[in-house]
């Protein structure tokens, strides 16, 4: 009887060394993963039939080896390349009152831009030299461009930003009802600025 | 008043029987927010910034593929040229392709023309290699490729 009462307590004061120990090797040996990036859809190898398109329908970038930006025959700094590309795409240069003018376009309707967003092309075209990081840039300012344009006819027409509705759309969460709704309604934008950047050789230049 | 004379008399020790369980939640924010590197990185890895990013959705549907400088221990051996790092191997551009047919057996028969492939490109390398990596991925149909970024201002990181 006597005994039970002896038994000494544990020490647990080395407990948090043990802990720190622990948290260390887990801090060296783990990394903290990124998963976020720019989606891109690469063309397909199946031969298609050669497009023909007016010249002011395409926006023209070209990327040296030394990080310089060509945008439609003039220099250009990174930062002015959004409004550029916006300005491009949102133009609706087809006259008002033709039957397939661009209704929604706000943009400078200039004859010499684009005609319409639908057949607006934005032709990139990068140096072999020219850094990675460079061009992740301009992916994303063209990415930006098209989201804000996205962003735009969504508020009006769904009061909501199409980021969100994407981000709402691919969450796990949201239920099945509302997803189809959401994918409509992307769809629907998508189709009012559709994606359209080439990487291919589109000569003209040089 | 003789209550507070008493407590003057010197300072309690904090008490640290709470360390452990502070050090352990930090352990534990550490273990699921990170993910134990399986193979170690052979070659340079900074990758760029974006900030119109989306996330990449489940992990089970990508397919990774490294680019960047030899590491520092490497460059002696293999020189400063960007390589392509597969798995636990550096490759060349030609190998890409079987390598990725190979990664693409492997998945389950329903998510295959839902793969991703992670292109995760130091931000000083050249863009020749990249896009002879793209190509290689156009001969076998894998379509859906992303940049994979870091979050953050690109043009404040120039």
């Amino acid at each position: 009887m006597a005994r039970n009462n002896e038994i000494p307590e544990v020490n647990a004061g080395s407990m948090a060394d043990i802990a720190f120990l622990l948290l260390i090797f887990f801090l060296v040996t783990a990394t903290i993963q990124t998963d976020m990036g720019l989606d891109r859809k690469l063309p397909s190898k199946e031969p298609t039939p050669p497009i023909t398109f007016n010249e002011r329908n395409v926006f023209r970038i070209v990327l040296n080896k030394n990080d310089e930006l060509m945008v439609e025959s003039e220099i250009m700094q990174l930062k002015d390349l959004r409004n550029a590309a916006i300005a491009f795409l949102d133009n609706g240069g087809e006259s008002q009152g033709d039957n397939d003018d661009c209704s929604y376009c706000l943009g400078a309707r200039n004859p010499n831009s684009s005609d319409h967003p639908k057949e607006a092309i934005i032709s990139l075209n990068s140096d072999r030299e020219a850094t990675y990081g460079t061009y992740v840039t301009v992916q994303n300012e063209l990415t930006a461009a098209y989201n804000e344009l996205r962003n735009r006819e969504s508020q009006r027409l769904f009061n909501m930003d199409f980021v969100e509705m994407e981000q709402r759309y691919f969450d796990a969460e949201t239920p099945s009802e509302i997803k189809k709704v959401l994918k409509e309604n992307i769809m629907a934008i998508r189709d009012l600025f559709p994606m359209q950047l080439s990487e291919a050789q589109t000569n003209q230049i040089k | 008043m003789g209550n507070f004379k008493k407590s003057k008399k010197g300072m309690p020790a904090i008490s640290t029987a709470s360390l452990p369980d502070i050090v352990f939640m930090l352990l534990f924010f550490f273990m699921t927010v990170t993910t134990i590197k399986d193979y170690p990185m052979l070659v340079d890895n900074e990758l760029p910034m974006a900030d119109q990013v989306k996330k990449l959705e489940k992990k089970d549907r990508v397919i990774e593929i490294y680019v960047g400088k030899p590491a520092e221990d490497l460059v002696k051996v293999l020189g400063a040229e960007p390589k392509i790092q597969l798995d636990k191997r550096l490759a060349n551009v030609n190998e890409v392709a079987p390598y990725v047919l190979s990664e693409l057996a492997k998945k389950p028969e329903a998510i295959r023309n839902l793969v991703t492939v992670s292109l995760k490109v130091d931000k000083k390398v050249g863009m020749g290699i990249v896009s002879d990596i793209k190509e290689e991925l156009r001969k076998v149909n894998l379509l859906k490729v992303n940049y994979t970024t870091y979050e953050g201002n690109s043009l404040s990181g120039q």
